[in-house]
């Protein structure tokens, strides 16, 4: 194999020389390096970014640098209405004394600032994204055009019903769709994230528990759970209660029990947990926390692991939400928007916020607001775009599709974790699902190896860091989250690279990393000396 | 289907070797037989790509847009201009496809954007400092006051009732958790009569806004001076394109700022996603809801930016926290950031007296109308609310036949502003007037408002 294709891993291509032997070294005896692509050379890793020249060594400047007074890009329609002037039109003492600096800038520059802007950032589009949690999958480009039909973004929010039925119905199907996933009885589209669906979740257990005349003031939650878990138990008005893992990684059965008590509203559970292990107790659990009256929550980040395999309703959950921009496809936005709809079972239906969709007999489409709803959570109907973005993924993968994503990811993950035994360590070394947790506890110990490190010398290797530092029961958590879209060859390639970053006994990861637009980054100045806008720049080195 | 997992047949069966399985359903031994599905989920296979966009297009075409219904509704959202760099540069994938900027190293492109917006929406508001976006104008609201009663230790609020109806909706649904008391101070002649705010409770929050719900401009003063008068937070509520010619809020003395950003660069969308605008002063930062972006250097002692005071957050403070936000609006932060700086100094400007033109224009034609009749006095900007001889609902409907859409039916019961759905009180219809409806588009409205309300 000496004309190896992939060829960019100097111990690979070592080892391959040597032994003749295709298989990716990652992983000795591994079959996959016998599948070959064409001529017999294995495909190289889409998925592995370091071809990308980020060009130059120099900052962008700021937009607010490139201002020249009197320039400018914008222009506007004609429209023939008559020209009264500032001062006509509004009343003096309200009229702003000066015009508000922003920037005077050429829609040339701005469009190559911006892109420039871009060009010093990481994406999906660009490699693999291993951030666990996160599900950073492929957005299919299909979706990005579905989101922008004209019909879908002219559509006045408070326009009449009548205006708007090819929305309400793809609405209604969306939620439909959900329902079935999630084997839930009813759903609201409005909350805008998965912190945002946790929170009407919760408004929604208080309600239930209203009316059935019971003040309950705690809320359980695993040691192993996303900050915004608790963070929604508070503003929710409960307290939270946290209940331990045990040494497999799961639910502290007994622990959870000696917490119960008709105290209690509920529990928040992801399922498979933050550790990618899926929580084999559940059934138990859920008889548990229903015995005492308490109800079950499904925080759905990581749902991806089971679509079309079990569903929260099948195990007991009464709530769920889902992250769209996780499961399906939502690109994340560098950050948002994304969209966290609310599922529920029969009982909790006539809380849900309103107004929901609703198909009428003959056809047509409706709001309707549920007798007992708690309210309303946004606006308008939720990030409705992110909604038809995801319906869109949905449609082109059907139910057969959406078996076959938990498939890849989950064989991506477990592919994963069996590479890197023995390099990393492995706390919950058990069959995991959609992602695992790796730790360098042992590495920090050997030669100062830690966790942030192994993510910044990731980088250089042309791959987004994986999640670290959580969740929190893990020391040096390393949490990695593949995603059924890297392909084999992009799987090896990421093993390969965090074999090499281990395997280094140079250091070289202090440096680390080197090749990005910036190196790392002074986060302590930043908090000591805030600088949040241009303007608190001024006389700031 | 499943077209985008890439996995061929030999490589599965390889990877599965490499586990020491033999099937794919074994990757599930894990899940409890009783809790597996049998047959799969209850849906339709999975369509090729071409068949999904034509399913797409279906629903797309049900709704009526564009030059078929002529857009004179606002109620915060609003029928602006968003220019071909602005729509392609929200494209870019870079953006698109990027996750929080958990590593600045790699994100200095999103970081240095957010950075820019932060600036902007800082100025508009006339405060120190801005965070990286909310979700929407209701969103901003909701964190506005959480801030303030964790600031007062008072969970009194008093909110204007000319505050978004829908705003104040969220705001109550979420007050069942945070136990916030919700006092709703009515309007007097189309603006907030402070003198009628009950005795009693003191409260920890004003909340205000400006323009308010009905389009009527109003003085921060005597908000001021309630919130003055019990050491309370003024929250200030405001629209970042009447902005471009009204005093900021942050100058008639608001400590917070809150506003939905959809009318730079993001279409009406049927509500979302939205942006949620918020800034404060500085002292307040450490209340700060959702990421703030800083700038800093790296180790070279370049320029760099980074999310910071992140001990704030969620994923730090856990249930202390303030605020749970975690996923935000970061794309459309970005897009209002290249929008504003698109239109620029003089083109924000110019923006707002466009509107605000468009509406004296189509507010005298539809007052000419007879019958029509203002709701409320006071002055007004960019929208405008006026009572029709007919239900609003009913004029609404007809005028879709027409071709417009109208407006939307606003209420007043007991002087504080109702849902559009709700039927309750003085009811009127609110007329919203953007840079883009021409003097021939704003003629016909009238014309046919005048035909649908004889
Ligand atoms: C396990 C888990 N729960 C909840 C959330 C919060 O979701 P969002 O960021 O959409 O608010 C996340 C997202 O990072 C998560 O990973």
């Amino acid at each position: 194999m000496s004309d190896n294709t992939t060829g960019t891993n100097t111990a690979a291509a070592t080892s391959t020389a040597e032994t003749g032997d295709t298989s990716v070294h990652s992983m000795d005896g591994t079959s996959l390096g016998d599948v070959t692509g064409v001529e017999g050379h294995r495909p190289a890793p889409g998925g592995k970014a370091t071809s990308v020249p980020l060009l130059g060594r120099d900052a962008e400047p700021a937009i607010f640098e490139m201002s020249s007074p009197g320039r400018h890009a914008h222009s506007f329609r004609t429209t023939q209405v008559p020209e009264w002037s500032a001062e006509e039109l509004v009343p003096a003492g309200h009229l702003r004394p000066e015009p508000l600096a922003l920037t005077e800038v050429s829609e040339r520059d701005l469009v190559a600032h911006v892109t420039r802007l871009t060009h010093r950032q990481y994406s999906v589009d660009l490699g693999a994204y291993p951030l666990g949690s996160c599900t950073m999958k492929y957005n299919p480009k299909l979706c990005d055009d579905a989101a922008a039909l004209p019909g879908l973004i002219g559509a006045h929010p408070a326009a009449p019903a009548s205006c708007t039925q090819g929305w309400m119905e793809l609405l209604c199907d969306l939620s439909d769709a959900l329902c079935e996933v999630t084997g839930m009885h009813a759903v609201t589209l409005q909350p805008p994230a998965g912190a945002a669906g946790e929170l009407t979740g919760l408004l929604l257990m208080r309600a239930y528990h209203a009316a059935q005349g019971s003040t309950r003031t705690k809320v359980i939650i695993p040691d192993s759970a996303h900050g915004t878990n608790p963070a929604s138990v508070t503003l929710g008005g409960y307290q939270t209660v946290t209940v331990p893992s045990d040494e497999r990684g799961l639910v502290d059965l007994d622990a959870l029990r000696a917490r119960l008590d008709t105290d209690v509203a509920g529990i928040m559970l992801t399922n498979p947990n933050t550790l990618g292990l899926f929580e084999e107790d559940i059934a138990e659990i859920a008889a548990a926390v229903h015995e005492v009256g308490g109800l079950l929550y499904y925080d759905g980040a990581n749902l991806n692991a089971i679509l079309g395999v079990t569903r929260p309703g099948d195990m007991g959950f009464d709530i769920v939400h889902m992250n769209l921009h996780k499961t399906f496809a939502v690109p994340h936005g560098g950050g948002g928007p994304g969209a966290g709809p609310v599922a529920v079972s029969q009982r909790l239906a006539e809380y849900l916020p309103g107004p929901l969709p609703q198909r009428e007999e003959d056809g047509s489409f409706t709001w309707r607001t549920p007798e007992q709803s708690i309210g309303r959570v946004h606006t308008w109907h939720g990030n409705s775009l992110a909604l038809a973005r995801a319906w869109s993924y949905i449609l082109a993968n059907g139910g057969d599709g959406l078996r076959r994503v938990a498939e890849g990811a989950v064989l991506n993950a477990n592919w994963l974790r069996h590479a890197l035994r023995g390099t990393y360590d492995l706390p919950y070394d058990r069959p995991n699902m959609h992602e695992f947790v790796a730790s360098t506890t042992s590495l920090k110990k050997g030669k100062g190896l830690r966790a942030l490190d192994v993510g910044k010398r990731l980088l250089e290797e042309g791959f987004h860091a994986p999640t670290v530092y959580f969740p929190l029961i893990v020391d040096e958590a390393l949490m990695i989250e593949p995603t059924e879209t890297e392909s084999p060859q992009t799987l090896a390639a990421l093993a390969d690279a965090l074999i090499d970053i281990a395997a280094d006994e140079e250091g070289a990861w202090k440096a680390a990393p080197r090749t990005t637009p910036v190196g790392r980054v002074d986060e302590a100045r930043a908090a000591r000396t805030l600088i949040p806008t241009w303007d608190a720049l001024d006389g700031q080195p | 289907m499943g077209h985008y997992v890439p996995h061929t047949d030999s490589e599965i069966a390889a990877m599965l070797a490499d586990i020491g399985l033999s099937s794919l359903d074994e990757l599930f031994d894990v899940v409890p037989a009783a809790l597996r599905l049998t047959g799969g989920l209850g849906m339709a296979d999975g369509l090729s790509e071409p068949d999904v966009l034509a399913e797409m297009e279906r629903y797309s075409e049900r709704n009526r847009v564009g030059a078929d219904l002529v857009c004179f509704a606002g109620a915060g959202a609003y029928d602006h201009e968003v220019p071909s760099a602005t729509k392609r540069l929200m494209m870019r994938t870079e953006f698109v496809t990027a996750y929080t900027p958990y590593q600045p190293e790699v994100a200095q492109g999103v970081l240095q954007a957010l950075f820019e917006y932060q600036t902007m929406v800082a100025r508009l508001s006339g405060l120190a400092v801005a965070n990286a976006s909310l979700y929407d104008g209701a969103s901003a609201l909701v964190e506005a006051v959480n801030l303030a009663v964790a600031e007062t230790r008072r969970p009194t609020v008093w909110v204007s009732g000319g505050v978004h109806p829908h705003w104040r909706a969220a705001l109550a649904t979420l007050a069942a958790g945070t136990g916030h008391r919700i006092v709703e101070i009515p309007l007097r002649d189309g603006v907030t009569d402070w003198d009628s705010a009950p005795d009693g409770e003191t409260p920890g929050a004003v909340v205000v806004a400006n323009p308010n719900y009905l389009g009527v401009i109003e003085d921060l003063a005597p908000a001021r001076a309630a919130a003055d008068r019990h050491a309370a937070l003024l929250l200030g509520g405001f629209d970042p394109v009447a902005a471009g010619l009204l005093r900021s809020p942050g100058a008639d003395g608001a400590d917070v700022a809150f506003g939905e950003g959809q009318p730079f660069g993001t279409p009406l969308s049927l509500g979302g996603p939205y942006l949620g605008l918020f800034a404060c002063r500085l002292d307040l930062v450490r209340r700060l809801p959702g990421r703030l972006v800083g700038r800093t250097v790296d180790v070279e002692g370049r320029p760099a930016y980074v999310t910071t005071l992140r001990a704030r957050e969620q994923d730090i403070r856990r249930e202390k926290a303030s605020s749970n936000v975690c996923t935000n609006q970061t794309l459309i932060a970005v897009g209002a950031m290249i929008q504003l700086a698109w239109l620029g100094t003089a083109g924000l400007r110019e923006l707002a007296l466009r509107c605000a033109r468009g509406t004296r224009y189509a507010r005298e034609a539809v007052l000419a109308i007879p019958g029509v009749a203002p709701l409320t006095g006071g002055p007004v900007l960019r929208e405008f609310a006026v009572k029709l001889p007919v239900d609003p609902a009913v004029a609404v409907d007809r005028m879709a036949e027409e071709g417009f859409l109208a407006g939307v039916p606003v209420g007043l019961r007991d002087g504080v502003t109702v849902a559009p759905d709700d039927p309750a009180g003085e009811r009127g219809l609110l007329v919203a007037v953007t840079e883009r409806r021409t003097r021939t588009e704003i003629d016909a409205y009238a014309a046919a408002l005048e035909k649908v309300v004889r």
